[in-house]
């Protein structure tokens, strides 16, 4: 819908603007619907008690609250902190949320950037937060950031491979890497015959999508994965050092990645855009006004998992944590892409 | 039938609590998490705490004796008693006039206080009991110390003893009524 808007007006200026507001819509809002929704709210009815009530009726401005309490804050640098890598680091990881979001189709014109490379580039600048959390442990001049950074690179690193190998079994039955055609694939997919109406990858690829679920919920660094973060042993590991508005974009990154991943995920394995009823155009210009709804319907659902697990589970130890990564996500993954490739030739 | 899980059951754990919370009265009534969380709003709606709870510590000035039992036993040293001796008239016409000890102070800092509960328990006059009451903050740190007449007060709101449960010891007490 942005980009179809965007050429009828044709300008470079009003492109622009379409993407940078889609962008941020497409950042910020599910971020605060998630913080609010299942961080504040469910996390509290699941522990039996009521959350932020105060803020508006139910708590609901309690984002307005936290976000001007943040930015009231001082901007405080350590007395031995690299300043500029320092100041630099939460951008880098915010910027790798935002470039993320890039490739995520949200109809079949409404996207912003229609790569025919798509959820290999989502993949690789996924990783870009890792540098930026090394900064930050690195810079903050701090025994407990420089460990949570050096932990948190170790895990991210780990947990990438489980998740490209996951996403590879999605990839060799769609036949493209393009996040749009990828949509298109389970829209027009049938299984011995049955179908036509298009189902989601997730019934051949469960596999693959509980990889998928257990490897972002490690890349969030969400508990049960938040080692980095451990603050019984680290303080709160490379985010020990930062207050204020630094701090906040952090927070803002770490929740908008959830989202975003959220959205990669229901592009991969529940469909994207598309519903599974039969009878409907798939190059229809509804889809781009639908799309984005059926897509935050499918992101909350993802999410909501990603917060019941964050929830439920105590903290991993490290080589838990590692063990868990190497020892049977990657080779379940491996096998899931050696038995869908057999069957990809097979069929 | 095989064992479940225990990450499953966990998980089974949290969406029964979260129905519970949210749909206290079942899945068909609407939903009222203010009637099903176990969580009071406290500036607006308090709870009551059981009659055994250790709020605050009361003094019935009258069965003092200023003997300083409890100031001793204290493990903070808390509590400050000052006493002198007075005459009392004899029991029995022309007896000896009585010796009694009159309490001139006794305060309790409970900004040191850390609630064990012992000056209640050593007290051999019955002067000292336990009140639920919970709200007495204040600004000023200084002002946590309790003198005798604000002691006194608490004494309105000792509940009467609750016999223990069968079985175990049975040790009455009776709660004065407050002096006035």
């Amino acid at each position: 819908m942005i980009s179809t808007l965007a050429v009828a007006l044709d300008d470079y200026w009003v492109t622009t603007i379409f993407r940078i507001v889609g962008g941020l819509v497409a950042i910020l809002l599910p971020a605060g619907t998630l913080v609010y929704l299942f961080l504040f709210k469910m996390m509290s009815f699941m522990q039996s008690r009521l959350g932020p009530m105060e803020a508006g009726p139910y708590g609901s401005l309690q984002l307005v609250a936290e976000v001007g309490k943040w930015i009231q804050k001082e901007d405080i640098f350590p007395e031995r902190a690299d300043k500029y890598v320092f100041a630099l680091a939460p951008v880098v990881v915010l910027i790798s949320t935002f470039v993320l979001v890039l490739v995520v189709p949200f109809g079949p014109d409404a996207v912003l950037l229609d790569l025919d490379v798509g959820i290999y580039f989502a993949l690789a600048v996924s990783s870009i937060s890792v540098i930026g959390i090394l900064m930050a442990g690195w810079a903050s001049a701090s025994k407990y950031a420089l460990l949570g950074g050096l932990r948190a690179a170790g895990q991210l690193i780990a947990y990438e491979l489980p998740l490209v190998l996951a996403v590879l079994g999605v990839v060799i039955q769609a036949e493209t890497l393009n996040m749009n055609d990828i949509v298109r694939a389970q829209a027009n997919w049938e299984i011995f015959g049955f179908g036509g109406f298009g189902m989601p990858f997730i019934i051949t690829q469960f596999v693959g999508f509980c990889v998928f679920l257990v490897a972002i919920q490690a890349e969030l660094t969400q508990p049960p994965f938040d080692m980095p973060v451990a603050e019984s042993e680290l303080v709160t590991g490379y985010l020990t050092e930062y207050s204020g508005l630094r701090f906040l974009l952090f927070f803002i990154g770490e929740f908008a990645t959830a989202g975003v991943f959220s959205f990669i995920g229901s592009v991969l394995f529940l469909g994207g855009w598309w519903v599974p009823i039969p009878g409907l155009e798939v190059e229809s210009n509804w889809w781009n006004i639908i799309g984005p709804l059926v897509m935050a319907g499918k992101m909350m659902l993802i999410s909501f998992f990603i917060f019941w697990f964050r929830i439920t589970y105590p903290r991993f130890r490290e080589d838990q944590l590692q063990r868990l990564a190497w020892k049977f996500l990657i080779p379940v993954a491996l096998a899931n892409i050696v038995i869908t490739g057999i069957l990809k030739v097979v069929f | 039938m095989p064992k479940i899980p225990g990450m499953i059951v966990g998980l089974g754990v949290t969406a029964r609590t979260f129905v519970r919370t949210v749909f206290p009265d079942g899945l068909l009534k609407p939903p009222n998490p203010s009637k099903g969380a176990h969580t009071v709003q406290y500036p607006r709606e308090k709870e009551a705490p059981p009659a055994r709870a250790r709020g605050v510590i009361a003094l019935h000035n009258d069965n003092c004796t200023a003997c300083m039992l409890c100031a001793r036993e204290c493990p903070d040293w808390c509590i400050y008693i000052e006493g002198h001796k007075e005459l009392a008239p004899p029991r029995r016409a022309g007896g000896k006039p009585r010796q009694k000890n009159k309490l001139d102070r006794f305060d309790i800092d409970f900004a040191l206080c850390m609630y064990c509960g012992i000056c209640v328990e050593v007290c051999p006059f019955d002067a000292l009991f336990w009140s639920p009451e919970y709200e007495f903050s204040e600004p000023k740190i200084a002002d946590l110390l309790h003198d005798k007449s604000r002691l006194a007060d608490w004494m309105e709101t000792v509940p009467e003893f609750l016999t223990y449960e069968d079985g175990s010891e049975q040790k009455v007490r009776k709660v004065p009524e407050p002096s006035s």
